[in-house]
């Protein structure tokens, strides 16, 4: 039996083969797949901000932010003896979904979610596999940690698999 | 300490009032343009923590035509106007008085994507100017942006400002129907004000909210 597992807007979970992992309705947020193929696993974050700093008060919400969701990741797989040279990535979101002529950061925001994830994707030394960023779509993904394959749905462009 | 643990009953109960007002205008005004009843539901004002805003929205991948519009001035914060798009285009079919337009050419067509936007603006347009009044601040629109999408990746625009404060929102959220329409899809306003604004609201209404 597989399951498909789902992640919410500002969440972090784990998925292993047969089961597959989801998020649906990725605007400006960005979905990260962090996976190791030999072992079959996959870690989904759904980013909501470019960085932690921007948080104004008190506790962290990690899986919110793209530099405390790929540190948490990667750590889990590193705990479980995955080596961080085998772990490699695949992302998906970052869309602006209206078009406005301001110059607005908030406006701006789903680029520079997209953004902050590859530079600190590189900063870890995670191989970038394939991408399907901006645009002004919504996304919903899915991944299956068995071939490693993500599916990309969107409204008016069908299905495609990166 | 956190904004919303300061929020009581009586805070709920008074937002439940803004959306009132400003959905009840609202309606006057498409019931006007259409020439016909619509029906207001109760608001109703929710907690909701970011990861289930999805259910919260109906289904992950449900698609709606979101007319968006941004408040600055006393009160930032931001504004939706979400319609199933079935619904949208039967109100654009009857607006344009063109039924070539259906859900499936909509977004191509200039002039009936122009009205959507138009008839979004005039709404929310009524919705806040009612609030304006109502709280006698200083509430200034954006000019409205439209998009077509599924409804949680258009909404999750509207939280990024919220979701730096914490990991709640508090959404006003008010339906509006067709009297006879049997089919019951909706339309909804969502108000999002921004973590600050709360505090200048409650306080423009002369309710306290303890520090």
């Amino acid at each position: 039996m597989s399951n498909v597992i789902q992640v919410g807007m500002a969440d972090l979970k784990y998925a292993n083969s047969p089961n597959k992992i989801r998020t649906s309705g990725l605007g400006s947020c960005v979905g990260l797949i962090i996976y190791d193929e030999r072992e079959k696993k996959c870690g989904m974050a759904h980013i909501m901000l470019p960085e932690s700093s921007l948080a104004r008060n008190g506790v962290l919400h990690r899986p919110k932010y793209a530099d405390t969701a790929i540190e948490d990741l990667v750590k889990r797989f590193v705990d479980e003896g995955s080596p961080v040279y085998r772990l490699k990535a695949k992302i998906a979101g970052g869309a602006q979904m209206f078009n406005f002529s301001s110059t607005n950061e908030v406006m701006r925001i789903g680029p520079r979610n997209a953004e902050a994830v590859k530079v600190l994707l590189e900063e870890y030394k995670i191989k970038l596999i394939s991408e399907d960023v901006g645009g002004n779509s919504g996304r919903t993904i899915e991944f299956n940690p068995d071939n490693s394959i993500l599916q990309i749905k969107t409204i008016n462009k069908g299905i495609k698999e990166i | 300490m956190n904004y919303l643990e300061r929020i009581q009953a009586p805070h709920l109960d008074i937002l439940k009032e803004v959306g009132n007002i400003g959905a009840g205008h609202a309606a006057t005004a498409l019931s006007k343009m259409l020439n016909k009843s619509i029906d207001m539901a109760v608001p109703s004002v929710k907690i909701v923590h970011l990861s289930e805003v999805s259910e919260f929205v109906g289904g992950d991948e449900m698609v709606v035509a979101a007319i968006f519009l941004r408040l600055q001035g006393d009160a930032p914060g931001n504004m939706f106007f979400m319609l199933p798009l079935e619904e949208a285009t039967r109100l654009i079919q009857q607006v344009t008085d063109d039924y070539t337009i259906s859900s499936g050419n909509l977004t191509e067509n200039e002039i009936g994507m122009s009205a959507l936007c138009e008839l979004g603006n005039i709404l929310a347009g009524s919705y806040l100017s009612a609030l304006s009044d109502f709280t006698s601040l200083n509430l200034q629109p954006t000019p409205p942006a439209l998009a077509i999408d599924m409804a949680m990746a258009i909404l999750s625009h509207g939280l990024i400002e919220v979701s730096k404060a914490g990991d709640y929102a508090i959404v006003i959220d008010t339906k509006i129907s067709d009297k006879d329409d049997t089919t019951q899809s909706k339309g909804h306003f969502f108000l999002l004000p921004d973590p600050e604004s709360f505090k200048i609201i409650f306080h423009s209404l002369g309710v306290k909210i303890d520090e």
